[in-house]
């Protein structure tokens, strides 16, 4: 997706030139493989700094929440989703973006290269033309994979890789993904009985230090004060206790049920490389099968749990 | 080694709401050791923190004076999870409370001198602490001309009203009582913001030191007052506030700069505040 | 001061060895990263690591630690007062820790440790550790130890450093703690050979070390003009505010201090978590007031302290040993290098 650079530039620069928008959110290059890092300007001479390829794994939707200017901002799939929500959710004023599209084919997994250089050190991955393949360089080695095998977990599931709302777009939508089974790793928890969930659920977040990285770069993750944070009452313990710190994550999964878009930045920004994925997975799959629900898909439509219709899913009601 | 997270045992000996809308209350401690009263040794402008187990500590001014034995007074406001919980407890339960922490008023600095107090609001703590101890009488001649000027917002919101109107009575100390407003036809004292009663009560930075306690928006109107009078920035002697929990310097969180408010501070002339970062 | 010699083939052995004198500590493999753990039966050392995920702090001060207990109950005579809670300070050995998370050690202990307050927590298990280092051959890109006060081979805060030759690791004694380990841990003395190859690995080594991280004219810059300074909403409009960089740095210390109630078993503890200036709530006023109140004034703090402030203070160099983890874990990407640079430059 590096290919995309010049005319996300090409566009950035007419916005801010024309004072369509104040400000153009987006990535500037890394200064450490398989990183982008998220960039703001507002002077059309700054255009040469953003970038794009497929390290931008991030959720640029995060910066949107409380501003007030105009702002021109790129948006995946997942991304303008999210966007969406943001809207139905009065984060944002629809007025106030202006949404860059970029049709995604996927972000590449810097775990999954990790370990397939044997975790040896990284110096240099490059994105071949064509963006079939990258290499990898590290100290006396260099390997080329196949972007497609590398794919982040919920790239690879993706069936919504082309922005749903958006006013301007930088290439041609790509084709979407077909025959996904986007679930077999939920429906693998699901079919455990009770105490091997248990145990599951605590080898998984074992190594949990509650740095909130997860919870952070969420842009779901809105509230001026969060759960964990509250004190009259204290909901949950501030330690590393194990209890603590699943009920920490149950919650927040919870908060996001029905809006969820998979985007797949909390899993990829914790830094003890929890699968957060397998919380908020189990309930969007819940949306799914319940309420045939898929989040940020339509500015017109608000969440299952927001409304109430009378043919919603009663079965819980015995 | 000593453990300077544990608290000293105590029990709460009074309790004396302070205010009408009850959001203040003066607890009076007593050690339930006795010698721990003697390690406990303060000085004005010192805080402590009050401890009470399973809900937390709280970083509390000291508003007893050391010149007062056989207890140590802190006059505390309703604001959140620990203080609502301290607020319910009764004479006689125990708690803890850790210290003294933090500096102290400049008391060496201050013999010799006129001194000037400014307290507004519920900062006026550490002021009475101040004042008690310069009227005792062996301190008393150490200090020259001793003005206090302590405004509430309203009559009813005055700490310590008995001892203000006693200290208005006085001739070895000129004290200015003042509410930001009142409909009681009755009231003697003054009427006006606390800065504008500075303004026309300090009459001149002659060898003098000044304390000023209060809200930030008190203190901001009230510098360029007392420095417009002449008083020089060294001079000018305030008491900050900010989250606090291990009161040592350790935790990290209290910090303006490399200063840390619990253990560098609270008490910081402004002459020190205006080469710090404004962290606050 | 000795030096010894053990063969990598015997060397887990030596370890097991040194159970009965320590509470051993080595890096183990845990799916894709290396993290310090006890040396239990079961426990697979594994020395094949540039360095760990989390760095060795928690090994001396541990996430989570109990304060003191407390008993809820009025009928108890020690109702509501705080009691010590019982510690192990039996002798710990840090075993291949990198040279960058032993000095952090000296930076910590400052804050730990000062004429006015000795935290005894810390300081009691500071005092029982030996700290048995491993120089590293192979520092990362993102390593910037050698200009942030230490090296791949330093040796400040170490007991023993080890020289990995290939075959062997050289280990030579610093402390009279060090000598006590390399006692108890048995060992031939090394020979001159040996000594020779591990001189020349950390010459080698310590050679090609890269310019690293600029910070040699913070000192004499002023706190305030840097903490004016115009460009911190642009350093940290990325910020996330989470608290990867704090938690993974050695160098970090800060912490909160929390009550938990049973209620039901009418006791509690008072517990000390690690904390991170970067949280909105590290500095919310009870009245509602926050002093840092947005994300730039954050971030401007967590750089300030460590690349300022700490030099005010002790004027013994940077809060930072140059272990790279901020630089490779920020999930966004912002580079403490990239920033020092910005404020060493800075003219106000």
């Amino acid at each position: 997706m590096i290919e995309y650079t010049e005319k996300i530039r090409e566009i950035a620069k007419k916005l801010l030139e024309e004072g369509t928008v104040d400000v153009f959110i987006g990535y500037k290059k890394g200064s450490v493989p398989m990183m982008n890092e998220p960039v703001l300007i507002s002077d059309p001479a700054d255009v040469d700094k953003l970038h794009w390829d497929s390290n931008c794994g991030l959720n640029l939707c995060n910066y949107l929440t409380g501003r007030k200017d105009r702002i021109g901002i790129l948006a995946t799939g997942c991304n303008s989703r999210n966007i969406v929500t943001h809207v139905i959710e009065n984060q944002i004023p629809r007025e106030n973006l202006h949404i860059v599209g970029v049709p995604c084919t996927g972000v590449i997994s810097h775990r999954a290269v990790k370990r397939a250089v044997k975790n040896r050190e990284i110096t240099e991955v490059v994105e071949n033309p064509g963006g079939e393949t990258f290499s990898v360089k590290g100290p006396g080695y260099e390997e080329t994979f196949n972007k497609a095998e590398f794919l982040q977990l919920n790239c690879a599931v993706c069936t919504h890789r082309n922005p749903v709302e958006f006013d301007s777009i930088v290439a041609e939508k790509v084709p979407e993904q077909e025959n996904v089974e986007a679930y077999k790793d939920v429906e693998k928890i699901e079919s455990m009985p009770p105490g091997e969930r248990q145990a599951f659920f605590r080898r998984t977040i074992s190594n949990c230090i509650r740095c909130y990285a997860c919870r952070n770069a969420c842009p779901l993750c809105y509230c001026p004060t969060c759960f964990v944070d509250e004190s009259k009452p204290q909901w949950v313990g501030k330690s590393i206790d194990p209890v603590d710190t699943m009920t920490f994550h149950f919650l927040r999964a919870y908060h996001c049920a029905g809006r969820c878009t998979d985007c797949g930045a909390c899993e990829r920004v914790c830094p003890v490389g929890i699968p957060v994925r397998q919380f908020t997975k189990k309930l969007n799959k819940d949306a799914l099968e319940l309420f045939e629900w898929e989040a940020g898909l339509d500015l017109e439509k608000r969440p299952p749990l927001d409304v109430y219709k009378v043919d919603d899913y009663n079965d819980f009601v015995k | 080694m000593d453990n300077p997270y544990l608290p000293y045992p105590v029990r709460i000996d009074k309790i004396v709401i302070e205010t009408e809308d009850r959001n203040l209350k003066t607890f009076r401690f007593v050690f339930l050791n006795p010698e721990d009263e003697q390690k406990f040794a303060y000085t004005p402008g010192q805080f402590a923190e009050l401890s009470i187990a399973g809900q937390g500590e709280i970083p509390i001014g000291i508003a007893s004076s050391p010149t007062e034995k056989g207890f140590v007074a802190f006059t505390v406001n309703k604001a959140g999870k620990v203080t609502t919980h301290l607020h319910n407890m009764k004479e006689g339960d125990v708690m803890g409370i850790r210290g003294p922490l933090g500096n102290w008023y400049p008391w060496e600095r201050m013999e010799g001198k006129n001194v000037v107090i400014v307290g507004a609001g519920f900062a006026f703590t550490t002021l009475r602490s101040s004042i008690v101890y310069m009227l005792e009488p062996e301190n008393r001649p150490k200090f020259k001309d001793i003005t206090v000027v302590y405004g509430s917002r309203n009559p009813g919101m005055l700490l310590y009203k008995d001892e203000l109107v006693e200290w208005e009575k006085r001739d070895d100390m000129e004290m200015h009582i003042t509410v930001d407003g009142t409909d009681d036809p009755d009231w003697k004292y003054n009427v006006g913001f606390v800065p504008a009663i500075t303004e026309e009560k300090i009459k001149s930075a002659d060898n003098a030191i000044a304390i000023v306690c209060g809200p930030p928006i008190v203190i901001r109107l009230t510098q360029p007052i007392l420095l417009n009078l002449g008083f020089d920035p060294e001079n000018i002697i305030l008491s900050l506030e900010n989250r606090m929990k291990c009161g040592i310097g350790m935790c990290g969180r209290c910090n303006i700069g490399e200063k840390f408010v619990c253990k560098d501070g609270p008490v910081f002339s402004l002459a020190q505040l205006q080469q710090m970062p404004q962290d606050y | 001061m000795s030096t010894k010699i053990f063969p990598k083939d015997k060397w887990v052995e030596v370890l097991e060895g040194l159970k009965d004198s320590y509470k051993v500590v080595v890096p183990v493999k845990e799916g894709d990263y290396f993290n310090f753990r006890p040396l239990e039966n079961g426990t697979r050392p594994n020395f094949d690591f540039q360095n760990t995920r989390l760095s060795a702090k928690s090994a001396i001060y541990p996430q989570s630690e109990r304060m003191f207990e407390y008993s809820l109950d009025s009928g108890d005579s020690d109702a509501f007062q705080m009691k010590e809670a019982e510690k192990d300070y039996s002798p710990q050995a840090i075993v291949g820790i990198r040279p960058c998370d032993a000095y952090a050690f000296q930076l910590v202990r400052r804050n730990f440790d000062n004429p006015d307050y000795q935290d005894p927590w810390w300081v009691k298990k500071f005092e029982t550790t030996t700290f048995v280092g491993l120089g590293c051959n192979d520092p990362c890109a993102t390593c910037f130890c050698s200009s942030a006060g230490c090296g791949p081979f330093d040796r400040k805060g170490l007991d023993v450093l080890l020289h990995d030759i290939g075959d062997a690791y050289v280990a030579k004694g610093l402390t009279e703690k060090g000598e006590e380990f390399l006692q108890k841990a048995g060992g031939k003395d090394a020979g001159k050979e040996d000594i020779k190859k591990a001189e020349a690995l950390t010459r080698d080594v310590v050679k090609k070390m890269g310019p690293g991280i600029s910070a040699d004219k913070l000192k004499d810059k002023k706190a305030t003009d840097l903490y004016e300074a115009p460009f911190w909403e642009e350093v940290a409009f990325a910020c996330i505010n989470c608290g990867t960089c704090t938690y993974l740095c050695p160098t970090c210390w800060c912490f909160d201090i929390q009550d938990e109630v049973q209620r039901l078993d009418q006791k509690g503890d008072r517990l000390r978590n690690w904390d991170s200036c970067m949280f909105p709530l590290f500095t919310l006023h009870a009245s509602g007031h926050n002093p840092r109140s947005k994300k730039h004034e954050r971030v401007r703090q967590r750089f300030m302290h460590k690349l300022k402030y700490y030099i005010d203070k002790y004027d013994q160099g940077i809060q930072c040993v140059g272990c790279g983890r901020c630089v490779q874990f920020c999930p966004v990407n912002i580079d403490i290098r990239q920033v020092a640079e910005k404020m060493n430059s800075y003219e106000g």
